[in-house]
């Protein structure tokens, strides 16, 4: 923006300031935008910005289990979104919970994202039966449900966090798998990739330093999609009792522990906690539908 | 078409085959079936006399042999909890979960395809991106909750509509369902909503994008210059060329309803196989798990080789694109 002349030589300008531009002209997008970085500085900060430390059973009375919200607790802390059956602040719990669920769907997209990459290029730069390998693999594990894959996983490799991050990275990284397949075989043509072959630069050099780079645009989108993705799957295999260990509830272990009491119109239990998995599912929805639209130049006017 | 057919058969197996192989072993290779079927206070030479009897002394090559044998005669083991053959079991809620996945696709069709057209042939009018919307919300809002609040409002603080179980099913004309009386229906609404509302914002997408591409080709301005109604243009040339794509997503989706039957009949506590998964992987009930991810496997699979042969029947240019390759 220094430039001498006021008007901005689109060409001149970073391709990132351009998606950064066209990022902020939709207010659903700035909206998701701001509600995504609350919630993560929220996830993050947990500890220091809880009004209680719900893990902590010093903290607690079971004197104060299964009050409505507003209700003042015996210490003289206000239970703003009411308290659960072990007399816990709900706000602290879902703050911890937010920080589990992120964790682990961050974590497992980032893993996959990795596995998917690196097993999309191969494909794409060495083709024949490499290609057809692990494609076809791809495509058989795409045609089960992931709720199904997932339920084999757990049942083969019984429960726990790690086991619901592999669960959730094999679930993943088919997807990632076909999308940089799709653009590396687009990449693998340009001329760079050709110039890069005649200074007779090393394969893996060629793949990790040239082609890699061009093929993570379309990855950020499938990305952020996925993590919505993981937060749900792992919140629903908590649900069902077959994710996180009691010791370290995300949200879908917070809902799941006040669904018996929902029937007897405890509503505030189950209902708070289901409200952030869903804010943070919309909100890293309506960032990444944003950035779809941006960087997919078959959209563009 | 036929040697199509015939390597699609042959991959279909080979998926099957692999997948026994990985869910045996998880499930029988990992731990000692022995500590969970025998009493605690047995012997040493009681415990290696079972093991034999059992097959456990054996290879595991040997063990999955004898495994794929017996699967292939329909025996999958006995349930530890029932004492009955795990299949059969499986078997007893099978009606129960296909008539949930039924009524959830009757609703994905009756609401799906209307509300998918609307939204295709006006995209820019308010009741158009309405629809929109609420597909997107159709599809970010986990099912587990969105069940938990049609509980909350339909059954708690309406009290229009049960919250859990299935009625008594009763049999006319040789089909056993509990669809038969206005009870069975009240008792399916709930849950079948719930496992549709993801499929119906699916099929509202496809429905949408294939009437928008539709509208756009030649066989419609000609439809039109012919001097056809809006609704024979939409209702016979439209409609036709966009069903096979919403057929054919509708038919591999039924795999998933299935499988996705596990939550929906934990939270309405409807009597399916999905709910007895979930209670056998809680109860180390192993040949049941094994039973049941096998047989889903197996469907979905079946169900995908149905669909992609289905395809190639209803639409020529698939199939002439498979002979000249």
């Amino acid at each position: 923006m220094s430039g001498p002349t006021p008007t901005v030589d689109a060409a001149a300008v970073s391709p990132w300031r351009l998606v950064v531009a066209e990022f902020f002209a939709s207010p659903l997008a700035v909206f998701g935008l701001v509600l995504l970085v609350i919630i993560v500085g929220v996830a993050v900060f947990a500890p220091w910005i809880s009004p209680q430390n719900p893990y902590d059973l010093a903290q607690l009375s079971i004197m104060d289990g299964r009050q409505p919200p507003g209700t003042e607790s015996l210490d003289g802390l206000t239970f703003w979104l009411g308290s659960d059956d072990q007399g816990r602040d709900m706000l602290s719990g879902i703050f911890y919970g937010l920080r589990i669920s992120l964790a682990v769907g961050v974590l497992s997209a980032i893993v996959a994202l990795a596995v998917g990459m690196v097993m999309g290029m191969v494909a794409a730069f060495f083709g024949g039966w490499v290609d057809a390998l692990i494609m076809r693999i791809v495509d058989i594990q795409l045609s089960f449900p992931a709720i199904l894959i997932a339920l084999v996983l757990i049942a083969v490799l019984g429960q726990g966090v790690d086991k619901v991050i592999i669960a959730l990275i094999t679930v993943q990284w088919a997807y990632y798998a076909r999308t940089v397949r799709g653009t590396a075989l687009v990449e693998r043509r340009r001329e760079y990739i050709e110039a890069a072959t005649c200074l007779a630069l090393s394969k893996p050099r060629i793949l990790f330093g040239h082609l890699m780079p061009n093929c993570l645009p379309p990855l950020i989108v499938v990305a952020t999609v996925q993590v919505a993705g993981a937060i749900a799957l792992e919140a629903t295999l908590s649900f069902l009792g077959l994710g996180l260990p009691i010791t370290e509830p995300s949200l879908g272990l917070l809902i799941a522990n006040g669904f018996q009491y929902l029937l007897s119109g405890r509503y505030w239990i189950s209902f708070f906690p289901g409200v952030a998995l869903l804010l943070t599912i919309v909100a890293i929805n309506l960032v990444g539908d944003q950035l779809r639209d941006i960087l997919n130049p078959r959209l563009k006017k | 078409m036929t040697v199509y057919l015939i390597r699609r058969l042959m991959q279909a197996m080979l998926v099957l085959a692999v997948m026994s192989v990985l869910v045996f072993l998880g499930v029988f290779a990992i731990g000692d079936p022995i500590e969970i079927l025998i009493a605690a206070d047995a012997t040493q030479r009681e415990k290696e006399e079972a093991r034999i009897a059992l097959g456990l002394d054996r290879p595991l090559i040997e063990q999955y042999w004898v495994f794929v044998q017996n699967a292939l005669q329909g025996d999958l083991g006995r349930s530890f909890v029932f004492n009955m053959s795990a299949l059969q079991v499986i078997l007893q809620r099978f009606p129960a979960t296909f008539e949930l996945a039924m009524v959830a696709m009757l609703w994905t069709v009756l609401f799906g395809i209307p509300l998918g057209l609307w939204a295709g042939l006006k995209p820019d009018s308010f009741s158009g991106k309405s629809i929109m919307a609420g597909s997107i919300l159709g599809f970010s809002l986990p099912s587990f909750w969105v069940g938990l609040m049609l509980i909350m409002t339909f059954a708690v603080v309406l009290g229009w509509l049960p919250s859990t179980g299935r009625a008594e099913p009763e049999t006319h004309f040789g089909i056993t369902s509990s669809l038969w009386t206005a009870k069975g229906w009240s008792h399916v609404m709930l849950p079948s909503i719930n496992l549709a509302l993801g499929q119906i914002a699916l099929v509202i997408r496809l429905t949408r994008a294939g009437v928008r591409e539709a509208m756009l080709m030649d066989y419609v301005k000609f439809a039109r210059a012919k001097g056809l109604s809006q609704r024979r243009v939409i209702g016979v040339h439209v409609m036709k060329n966009i069903m096979i794509p919403i057929v054919t997503v509708l038919g591999l989706e039924l795999g998933s309803l299935i499988a996705f039957a596990v939550v929906t009949e934990s939270i309405f506590a409807w009597p399916g196989m999905g709910k007895l998964i979930i209670d056998s992987i809680n109860l180390l009930d192993r040949p049941i798990v094994v039973a049941y991810l096998l047989m889903t496997v197996f469907l979905v699979i079946f169900i995908n080789f149905a669909v992609d042969v289905l395809y190639s029947v209803l639409d020529p240019r698939v199939r002439l694109k498979d002979a000249g390759a």
